[in-house]
């Protein structure tokens, strides 16, 4: 799906990449555990995360993650979002708990990292 | 910064600084980007930086990165002064950490650092002396086919 549509069924707040909600998310893994994410992550990820810091945009980077989603309403520090502008990752905000946002995604046929590459991870 | 047997460059990474932590790793990923190195190597060689360029702004008081590459390898060397690693069998198990609070709301100190390390890399060692510092060996080999 478009991260358009992922912004749409996510009611989600733009906070950077307005012009790039057109790009294609092909699967998606959430979590606040910049470990695991660098454990799990794949190339092209939609990653949702509660964690704020400028540490959830730089392991977004490292990994290649195509979008970032925020959930809980958080939105990242401003030293995250340059550096999202920076590396060109949109950045979504949504005011769903991780349970709930993860959950709607899926319900709409978005795989997780596991599924999608059939790997080991979350 | 480079001369006939490949190119070399070093990093200072600042203990306990988490502001700037990950600079480094960003700043190799993109020197290896430039050089033309496999996307696949890029990648595994980020998250191994990453990961150990957030255990010395953790752990330990100072550290630096050398980068060297060669046409037939990648290496990271990094070094740092601190604490050390009491038992690194233990520090190489999944889900072992001695991560303080203030490390775990950084998103990090989950015990996965040294072992995705060990997961991306093609060789790596590991010397550590307690109360001294630690010294890691990345190294990624080139003419591989993936």
């Amino acid at each position: 799906m478009q991260l358009r549509e992922v912004q749409k069924l996510l009611k989600a707040d733009v906070i950077y990449g307005e012009d790039r909600l057109d790009i294609e998310i092909e699967f998606a893994g959430g979590s606040d555990l910049m470990s695991d994410v660098l454990a799990f992550g794949k190339p092209g990820i939609l990653l949702l995360t509660g964690l704020s810091n400028a540490q959830s945009v730089r392991t977004a980077d490292i990994i290649e993650a195509r979008a970032i989603v925020y959930v809980r309403g958080k939105k990242p520090t401003e030293d995250g979002i340059e550096l999202a502008k920076k590396r060109g990752i949109p950045v979504l905000s949504t005011s769903y708990m991780m349970y709930m946002a993860c959950g709607i995604l899926y319900s709409h046929g978005l795989p997780g990292v596991s599924n999608f590459q059939n790997t080991d991870g979350l | 910064m480079s001369s006939e047997d490949g190119f070399h460059q070093k990093f200072k990474i600042s203990g306990g600084d988490f502001s700037k932590a990950g600079m480094v790793s960003t700043k190799v990923k993109e020197i290896l980007q430039e050089i033309g190195i496999s996307p696949t190597i890029v990648r595994r060689a980020a998250i191994a930086t990453y990961e150990a360029e957030m255990n010395v702004v953790m752990y330990a008081d100072i550290g630096e990165l050398t980068l060297n590459i060669t046409p037939d390898i990648v290496h990271f060397r990094l070094e740092d002064e601190g604490q050390g690693i009491e038992n690194i069998e233990k520090a190489m198990q999944e889900g072992f950490s001695t991560a303080t609070e203030e490390m775990r709301e950084m998103g990090f100190g989950a015990g996965m650092g040294l072992p995705n390390i060990k997961r991306n890399a093609d060789e790596f060692k590991i010397v550590s002396h307690p109360g001294k510092g630690t010294t890691l060996d990345i190294i990624f080999h080139l003419n591989q086919t993936i």
